[in-house]
């Protein structure tokens, strides 16, 4: 019988590790594995509880209530009142600064430069020229005091103003009559919208809050704002829009949140 | 004008008629499954924003490990509830069950059967008979139940339906009123299956649909059920009068 030399492994470090180390620390090595064993074999059972246990992650069950879902965006799109207001409210009784809302903490938001900022536009539409930020501000604008609605069940009334949406779209001779409006943000978040809930008479591209410039965690320097959806759906830092008659997932959507989330 | 058959047919159904017919069973534990699927995930999103700082329900009593899941199940359940709500409300009140069992009210009734209860000497031996305290829970439980569900909608849709849901004052009213429409179905819910327990016959009666209406050895038969010349001359027989068996 031959014994092949062992072919020394890519991940092998060339010089052997000091075998010293390990005698010189024998016994916290061998405390740590008489007590991690009973420890770990608790842990384990605790850990099939914590993540076993939720009959929604089943395969076929998440499908079907998945499906639910999709239905009930369907009866959302029924009940959309196009040219419905949502209530509106006076400057008195905006909260200052708004309230922050993403998947991270506020500290992880990392601040767009406005100088070097561009809103890209792709899909179905004509004039595709990228907008520098200042020619943006320079549009007409539209101030809407609205309640914020979060899906969690908190809400605030909050001031915003920037171009109105159903306007830009018409001024970059975008197509009406897509499906969807998308948008794509400097952090990796992605948000769509219906073309009714876009052309909605309340739905803002915003620039501003309480008539000043919007601060960085609030989405500076773009962002939707609109009276007819949840907060998630009202995308921040927005970097693209495109208009589109394809379906796409969005973050929260593949998470499982209704990808509707009309109000 | 139905034919001779159908109408001993029907006569005979209704000779075997029981408290609760297969339909009122059927709606009952389909209401008991997606009351369970509604508050259960009802904790679930409460948690992610709660309303009482003292009041954080338990991971391992909400639906759901994470938000969205609580959300998946509450607007699923939400069909079953209100479909099977208003078939339920439809039923009792074109079958004239309710105005049959749940009335008259009797205010001098309902005090003498509060009292009974509180000195543990209620009796409940003839089930086809609610008491006074009965009919005002189970007409109180379906007028919560009415009203979860229009908080619910203004909760769901307080743009769409803003004119609903400014009647609740403000967003939050709105789920404060959901949320105590929610602790007095779980209030019912505790008294009700406490009662179901301590009289089991009653909770039997729920599965199998519990004593006849009209016991067919009875003296009384002879004189309610039709004759064969009386069944010809029904043009149709909807409802029959609930006969007393038992006190």
């Amino acid at each position: 019988m031959t014994i092949r030399p062992r072919t020394p492994s890519l991940f092998r470090p060339r010089k052997p590790i000091d075998q010293g180390v390990l005698s010189e620390n024998r016994k916290l090595v061998d405390d740590v594995n008489r007590r991690g064993l009973l420890r770990g074999a608790v842990g384990l059972g605790a850990l099939t509880m914590l993540t076993g246990c939720d009959v929604s992650e089943i395969g076929p069950v998440q499908k079907a209530l998945r499906a639910v879902s999709s239905w009930n965006d369907g009866v959302q799109n029924a009940i959309f009142r196009a040219n419905h207001l949502a209530p509106t409210f006076s400057p008195s009784q905006v909260m200052k600064p708004p309230r922050f809302n993403a998947y991270y903490p506020i500290e992880d938001v990392k601040p767009v430069d406005g100088a070097s900022w561009m809103l890209e536009l792709a899909g179905r539409i004509e004039d595709k020229r990228p907008w520098r930020a200042h020619d943006l501000y320079a549009l007409p604008e539209q101030e809407i005091i609205i309640r914020h609605i979060c899906v969690e069940g908190w809400d605030y009334i909050g001031q915003w103003s920037g171009p109105n949406l159903r306007d830009f779209l018409q001024r970059v001779g975008a197509d009406l009559t897509a499906k969807y409006v998308y948008f794509i943000c400097a952090d990796d978040f992605t948000e769509s919208i219906d073309m009714p809930t876009a052309l909605h008479p309340q739905t803002i591209l915003a620039t501003k809050y309480a008539g000043e410039i919007i601060g960085d965690p609030f989405g500076y320097p773009l962002r939707l704002r609109t009276s007819t959806k949840l907060g998630y759906k009202n995308a921040k830092w927005i970097r693209a829009i495109e208009v589109t008659n394809e379906f796409r997932e969005t973050y929260w959507s593949k998470r499982g949140f209704n990808w509707y989330a009309g109000i | 004008m139905p034919s001779k058959a159908q109408a001993i047919a029907s006569a005979k159904r209704a000779l075997s008629r029981r408290l609760h017919p297969w339909s009122v069973r059927i709606m009952h534990w389909i209401n008991a499954l997606a009351i369970f699927i509604m508050i259960g995930s009802g904790w679930k999103i409460y948690n992610d924003d709660i309303l009482f700082s003292f009041l954080r329900f338990p991971d391992a009593i909400v639906i759901g490990k994470w938000a969205q899941y609580g959300l998946q199940w509450h607007f699923f359940g939400m069909w079953i509830f209100v479909l099977n709500g208003i078939a339920y409300l439809c039923y009792g009140i074109i079958s004239g069950r309710f105005w049959q069992k749940l009335f008259p009210i009797s205010p001098r009734e309902v005090f003498v059967t509060v009292s009974e209860a509180l000195r543990f000497r209620l009796r409940h031996d003839d089930l086809t008979h609610y008491n006074a305290v009965q009919k005002v829970l189970y007409l109180g439980v379906m007028a919560v139940g009415v009203l979860i569900v229009i908080s619910g909608l203004a909760l769901w849709k307080p743009v769409q339906f803003s004119a609903l849901a400014n009647l609740f004052g403000s967003f939050q009213n709105i789920r404060l009123v959901h949320f105590f429409c929610m602790a007095a179905i779980v209030a019912f819910i505790v008294v009700h299956v406490s009662l179901a327990l301590l009289v089991p016959q009653s909770l039997l009666a729920m599965l199998t649909g519990g004593p006849l209406l009209h016991k067919p050895r009875d003296e009384a038969r002879s004189a309610s059920a039709p004759t064969v010349a009386e069944i010809k001359n029904i043009p149709e027989v909807k409802t029959v009068p609930e006969i007393e068996t038992s006190h």
